[in-house]
């Protein structure tokens, strides 16, 4: 099964994603802040990082950074979530090491989709 | 797809409306710290912090919203996003009405949410506020505007053949630096069509940039529109709402793909040490669970009977032989322990600190300020202190109510504080602690306090009996009397200053107390009084004839034994006795319950004086049988309401006894 590391500080997304995944046969970890993110990912394998954005402690764009730093995560997937204007975060996001992006609202399909074209 | 879409109650099979309770509670959170941290900003020197923190609840609502499809929520958050974010990168300064207007609205998305919840009524009317927010997030553009500050334009060119006019517009910029400043809003490559974006910063007029344009390209192959940030979103190629910063090719799901027949043994492999790895992660994840308070409540009521079976086990088990039972009696012991440290437990679930009621007092006494032109601190002291969960909702009106009276009627104006020697700013200060089995909430303001001669001039108006050697106690109880005001004028804030008398009686249907002090020209405090739970009470039981009442045991002052000549008759049936000099009247709890007394057995011989809401009056019973801690039973969900009678519970020995409503009691004696 294949790990996904969900990292939003509102609960209620982390749960629709979690619900999403783990009902699409993901094992998910979830956290609320991309520091938590940041230490679950050194201690557990995950195979891809759905990040949101804007958040407390660590924001998406630091905690890839972070993330790339790991030896372990310099391939992982990892996507950013954002509501935000594309154009700004899309060139911080890339610079950072993001893999992609997905704008926010999303509904469960979507999710699903381009997870599916990222992991298998 | 940045834009906000109604995605509707399904997707993908995935019914939506499951998540909707956990959203519902969360942005009801993220509004009360909203609201907080809105009351509490320094508007002259916000800190990055707070004007992220505000930025991210206001994103992290509309996020939710838009996913689970409440548009209009969405919608207007979408605008205090717009507005916030402005103030979060210093684009606008903090003004004071910014602070007001995001406080109003979000009472607006409170109300909006309340409806989506079934409570509230009509769908609040939006569009005034969102063009309010809307003026507010342009307020640097327009000022700007003014002065003909720089415009930001959204500027496509082509179709083009190659990007040589592009990357030729993007030269003119570098080459005049006055131009301003341009940027991509493409990934540098051209769309479909052969059309790229670029979002431009300049002083010039249109003509201007066209003239020079005119070098690259031609006229009519470039379109200026204003930047529109959402517009900026929803630009060609992005219509997918995801993209990737790589060839999709090199994306782990391709390479697997390849990979899979060559390595199909190693990945195996890969995947078992993954999971073994992953073992631990469930332990991790989760460190707080949301429960539904039915469950809790029906783990409480279970418990309360598991109780009432240990404590008649205990019972029973003491008559038995002490060596012969030994290993049955140290078991009961061990239940008896237990199931009290259950109890405790199960109780704690339903505590919420204090904090969930005094938040809201910032606000209220923000908006205050402003409404009675009055200078008021607010402190508060043990907000951590926990309460049961029924009770805390029960007290917030009540707290409401004595906190609006102390800013109101309390606090004096600046001038007048300044004319009186003080601050121009009065203090309210709001605390909680826990003292015994209880909780005691006061609400102390250091405001004009109580004038002894107008409250005794008023209690005189208004038909009290009053006597001249009162003590002030005597005095500031007045207050609590159904009927009673003070308030000289009736304000729009309190009304017409009546109400203390409901206050009493909704503390007092708490199991609590509410006593007054105050002194003139320095303050007034009042102490609140509750238990800490509803659920468990202490009690004293007390026999009558040949029954068991339980008396709260916090309404009982004293017992004596009625001493002959003790009790005066008054007129045809009153009996009145003498405490302390104070006359009170005389109850038989066996005429009041309708006991038959048992043969043989002479008058009742004890006396219990009992208090309540400030009241007191004299009970005879026949025996005192102890002091315990009883499980509360609701008489008229399980039986039917019955006068005097505020509940029921269990005794030791599996028989019931009835819990006496000392405030109706009370109430009848001296009506």
């Amino acid at each position: 099964m294949q790990s996904i590391l969900a990292v939003d500080d509102s609960a209620s997304m982390r749960q629709m994603v979690s619900f999403t995944l783990k009902g699409a046969g993901y094992h998910v970890i979830e956290a609320c802040d991309g520091q938590e993110a940041y230490e679950k990912a050194m201690t557990q394998s995950v195979d891809l990082v759905l990040a949101d954005q804007n958040m407390p402690r660590m924001d998406g764009v630091t905690l890839v950074k972070n993330l790339r730093g790991l030896p372990a995560y310099t391939s992982t997937p990892i996507l950013i979530l954002t509501t935000e204007s594309s154009v700004e975060m899309k060139s911080k996001g890339r610079e950072a090491g993001a893999t992609g992006w997905l704008v926010k609202p999303f509904d469960p399909t979507k999710l699903l989709e381009v997870i599916r074209k990222v992991i298998r | 797809m940045g834009e906000i879409t109604n995605l509707g109650l399904e997707q993908d099979g995935i019914d939506l409306s499951q998540f909707y309770a956990v959203f519902f509670e969360e942005a009801r959170e993220n509004l009360a710290n909203m609201e907080a941290m809105l009351v509490d900003i320094d508007v002259a020197q916000p800190t990055e912090e707070e004007l992220n923190a505000i930025f991210r609840v206001a994103h992290s609502i509309k996020g939710g919203a838009a996913t689970f499809g409440f548009s209009d929520v969405a919608a207007l958050t979408h605008e205090l996003e717009t507005l916030l974010d402005r103030l979060r990168r210093h684009e606008l300064s903090l003004k004071r009405p910014m602070v007001d207007l995001l406080l109003e609205a979000g009472d607006v998305v409170k109300a909006q949410l309340a409806r989506y919840q079934g409570g509230g009524d009509e769908s609040p009317e939006t569009g005034p506020l969102i063009e309010r927010i809307r003026a507010l997030a342009a307020g640097a553009d327009t000022a700007q505007g003014a002065s003909a500050g720089p415009r930001c334009l959204d500027i496509r060119i082509g179709p083009l053949k190659d990007d040589s006019a592009a990357a030729g517009l993007v030269e003119l910029f570098r080459d005049i630096p006055s131009l301003g400043s341009i940027e991509a809003l493409d990934d540098r490559q051209p769309s479909a069509e052969g059309i790229r974006r670029f979002k431009v910063t300049t002083d010039s007029p249109d003509s201007e940039l066209l003239e020079l344009f005119s070098f690259h390209i031609a006229r009519e192959q470039v379109r200026i529109e204003a930047f529109d940030p959402a517009a900026a979103r929803r630009s060609g190629g992005e219509g997918d709402g995801y993209g990737f910063f790589v060839d999709p090719g090199t994306l782990p799901a391709a390479v697997a793909e390849k990979e899979l027949a060559a390595s199909a043994q190693s990945e195996a492999a890969r995947r078992s040490d993954a999971r073994s790895r992953n073992a631990p992660a469930g332990a991790l994840e989760s460190s707080t669970l949301r429960v539904s308070v039915e469950k809790v409540d029906q783990l409480i009521n279970l418990v309360g009977e598991l109780v009432i079976t240990q404590a008649m086990l205990s019972q029973q088990a003491k008559d038995l032989d002490a060596v012969q039972f030994s290993s049955l009696l140290s078991g009961v012991g061990d239940l008896e322990r237990s199931s009290r440290h259950l109890q405790e437990t199960v109780m704690s679930i339903r505590m919420i600190p204090m904090s969930f009621v005094f938040n809201r007092f910032p606000r209220m006494i923000r908006d205050l300020e402003s409404k009675l032109g009055k200078q008021i601190e607010l402190k508060l002291v043990g907000e951590a202190t926990e309460l049961d969960k029924g009770l805390i909702e029960k007290i917030i009106d009540p707290l409401t109510h004595l906190v609006r009276n102390s800013a109101d009627h309390g606090i004096e104006t600046p001038a007048k504080r300044l004319a009186a020697g003080k601050t121009p700013h009065g203090t309210i200060t709001l605390s909680a602690a826990h003292q015994g089995g209880s909780i005691l909430i006061e609400v102390r303001d250091d405001g004009q306090g109580l004038r002894r001669e107008r409250i005794a001039e008023k209690a005189r108006e208004r038909g009290f009996p009053m006597r001249e050697d009162m003590s002030d106690a005597e005095v500031w109880a007045l207050i609590w009397e159904p009927g009673f005001s003070t308030a000289d004028q009736v304000s729009e804030v309190s009304g017409r200053g009546v109400g203390m008398d409901v206050v009493r009686k909704n503390i007092a249907a708490l199991n609590g107390t509410v006593e007054l002090d105050a002194a003139e020209g320095y303050g007034t405090r009042i102490t609140v009084r509750l238990p800490l739970t509803l659920a468990i009470m202490d009690g004293m039981s007390i026999g009558v004839g040949g029954e068991t009442y339980i008396l709260p045991l916090a309404s009982v002052v004293e017992s004596f034994q009625v001493q002959p000549g003790m009790v005066h008759t008054v007129g045809a049936t009153g009996r009145v006795v003498k405490v302390r000099d104070e006359f009170m009247p005389v109850i038989a709890l066996d005429e009041v319950f309708g006991v038959p007394r048992p043969e043989g057995r002479g008058p009742a011989e004890i006396m219990m004086i009992v208090e309540a809401e400030g009241k007191r009056v004299a009970a005879l019973v026949d025996d005192l049988l102890g002091q315990h801690q009883v499980v509360v039973k609701n008489l008229e969900t399980n039986y039917r309401r019955v006068s005097d009678i505020s509940g029921a519970t269990i005794l030791g020995d599996g028989r019931v006894a009835l819990i006496i409503d000392t405030a109706n009691l009370v109430r009848r004696a001296r009506h």
